[in-house]
């Protein structure tokens, strides 16, 4: 084969597999992925910079923000490193009551990821089956904490909500049924041939490959590698509950499924742990307005993976520094590993298992010339042209391919 | 704020693995006595001159079982940059590089040929903060857009919003 052979395909930015945008251009000769590039950047926000221009506090829900799925998972992330800093004490049942959203919140969001896989490879029943099961859990966090996504629950020093005996029991009924409801999943990941073929040997990723390019979380326990903060690092109260880390030695999107259904019967299990260990006391602990100087790491382990905050305190009420990496950003580049001699038709579920976040990655700026009408609304020819021409400054040309096309059709 | 301002952990049995990685170092780089700090448990920090950083994150990674680099922060100091590489052990213990690089003149070499995921970090620091790290390979810049005008950090500490108003500059 020679190099005409090759031929590059856009995928994205617009909604590459879930409704998140980033680019990738994927060689191809034939029905094989030779090569991957990936741009990001499309959701960048500038948030770090903003965090510099606010308070703690207003901070905290700012960070929130970054993400809807895990969004606890960065307000944690974030308050732990401001409480180190400042030398709060956050009274046990403030860290436990934390812990029992954050787990709640992996719920929530490895459900909602067995579905979109579901989806992704044409088994909308799947799909259809964990998103309700997933309401479940999203009802839980709304009586907890008032909200279903972005909740709002943690403070600086502690959390904001307490929870009732009504509320405790609640949960535990629901972690019963959510329990029920995934040991089915784990019994159909087990024997659904159609989910075993089509997942089977997809997007393999060695375990020299996770250690080599730093992968974290689900991605990198379905290689082999036994990494998990909440064991490795532990934070919050995780150093008192007894828990597995979950893993798998398939390397591939069947083994991701494998160890993320695995980890939803280890939360259930450190749900229940949570509540019947609940200490009484005070949520939250006083926190001054103004932090100390100093700085601090904070890791957390969010269901996609580790969560890294860093945060330096310059003796005012706002932060000198704040830096966010999120698990995508090193797990995204693992996918070109992934797809190197793969199938077009597998880039979906293989981008999808890693169950990315593109918001949390890029934390948009957008340039815009209020005064050049240019700038207003394409119409549908001018923005066709625009791709066009976009991906033709990028190698990407299909002009040959067309007129091929072309005299074909002429000739039938 | 500067390196010196890491509070500095009280000797306790529990820092025993701790000690020994900040022994360790420093029989291995003489030059980085006094260089080591303890900030807590599985937390330290150790300061390196822009030359010391790769042998420093070599011996760390294939010597002292630092396999995985978790991101590098960029900072502004006001008359230089600050980079932290913050490197991760399968132990949990977090052991920060903390290195300068110049305003205005090269900064550090690349590490991505022992972190091939250090890529985007490296191109973060250099998109947001100007630190100009030498031998980038090409490829598309992160994270900012194609048509971000030249010469403007947006983490650096005298940038402003405003400041994109004048150099506007919009993607075709």
């Amino acid at each position: 084969m020679t190099d005409r052979d090759v031929i590059k395909v856009p995928l994205g930015p617009q909604h590459p597999a879930l409704k998140e945008p980033g680019n990738f251009i994927l060689s191809m000769k034939g029905e094989l992925v030779t090569e991957m590039g990936v741009r990001l950047g499309y959701n960048h926000r500038g948030i770090e910079k903003a965090c510099e221009q606010r308070s703690y506090l207003n901070d905290l829900y700012l960070l929130e923000r970054i993400c809807g799925i895990c969004s606890h998972s960065h307000s944690t992330a974030y308050v732990q490193a401001v409480e180190e800093i400042a030398g709060i004490q956050v009274p046990p049942r403030g860290l436990y009551l934390r812990t029992l959203v954050a787990e709640l919140e992996r719920v929530h969001s490895h459900l909602l990821w067995l579905g979109v896989a579901g989806h992704e490879i044409g088994f909308d029943t799947l799909l259809m089956y964990s998103w309700r099961d997933r309401e479940v859990v999203m009802d839980l966090l709304a009586a907890l904490t008032g909200n279903r996504v972005n909740y709002g629950f943690n403070t600086i020093g502690g959390v904001r909500r307490d929870i009732t005996d009504e509320q405790k029991l609640e949960v535990l009924k629901a972690t019963d049924t959510l329990e029920e409801r995934t040991k089915y999943y784990a019994e159909l990941a087990g024997h659904e041939t159609t989910l075993i073929k089509r997942l089977k040997d997809v997007g393999r990723l060695s375990k020299e490959d996770v250690l080599r390019l730093g992968v974290t979380g689900p991605t990198a326990r379905a290689s082999g590698v036994s990494r998990d903060v909440r064991k490795d690092d532990p934070y919050a109260v995780y150093a008192d509950l007894d828990f597995e880390v979950i893993t798998s030695d398939h390397c591939d999107v069947y083994g991701r499924t494998l160890v993320r259904v695995g980890e939803l019967m280890q939360t259930y299990k450190m749900i229940r742990q949570l509540l019947t260990q609940l200490p009484d006391g005070a949520i939250a602990a006083k926190a001054p307005r103004k932090i100390p100087k100093g700085q601090a790491i904070s890791r957390y382990e969010a269901p996609r993976g580790e969560d890294f905050h860093f945060v330096r305190g310059n003796g005012t009420d706002k932060p000198e520094r704040v830096k966010v990496r999120a698990p995508t950003l090193v797990n995204m580049q693992a996918v070109s590993t992934m797809m190197k001699g793969g199938y077009l038709a597998d880039m979906p579920i293989t981008l999808a298992a890693i169950d990315p976040c593109f918001s949390c990655t890029d934390r948009m700026i957008e340039l815009r010339d209020e005064s050049d009408t240019a700038c207003g609304e394409y119409s549908w020819p001018a923005l066709r042209q625009l791709g066009i021409s976009h991906h033709r400054a990028l190698g990407i040309d299909f002009t040959e391919l067309s007129k091929k096309l072309a005299s074909r059709r002429d000739r039938v | 704020m500067s390196y010196e301002d890491i509070p500095v952990a009280e000797a306790s049995p529990a820092l025993e693995s701790e000690r020994l990685l900040q022994q360790q170092l420093e029989s291995a780089f003489s030059e980085l006595s006094g260089k080591v700090t303890i900030q807590r448990v599985r937390r330290v920090w150790v300061e390196v001159t822009m030359d010391q950083l790769h042998p420093v994150l070599t011996h760390a990674k294939d010597q002292l079982g630092f396999g995985m680099l978790c991101t590098i922060t960029g900072t502004d100091e006001g008359t230089h940059l600050g980079l932290m590489y913050h490197l991760a052990s399968d132990g949990g213990v977090v052991l920060t590089l903390v290195t300068t690089a110049p305003k205005d003149g090269p900064g550090p070499q690349t590490v991505t040929q022992y972190f091939p995921h250090a890529d985007l970090y490296e191109r973060e620091v250099i998109d947001l903060l100007g630190v100009r790290i030498q031998g980038v390979a090409d490829g598309n810049r992160y994270p900012l857009p194609d048509g971000w005008p030249e010469g403007q950090y947006p983490l650096r500490k005298d940038w402003t919003q405003e400041m994109l108003e004048v150099g506007k500059e919009v993607e075709p």
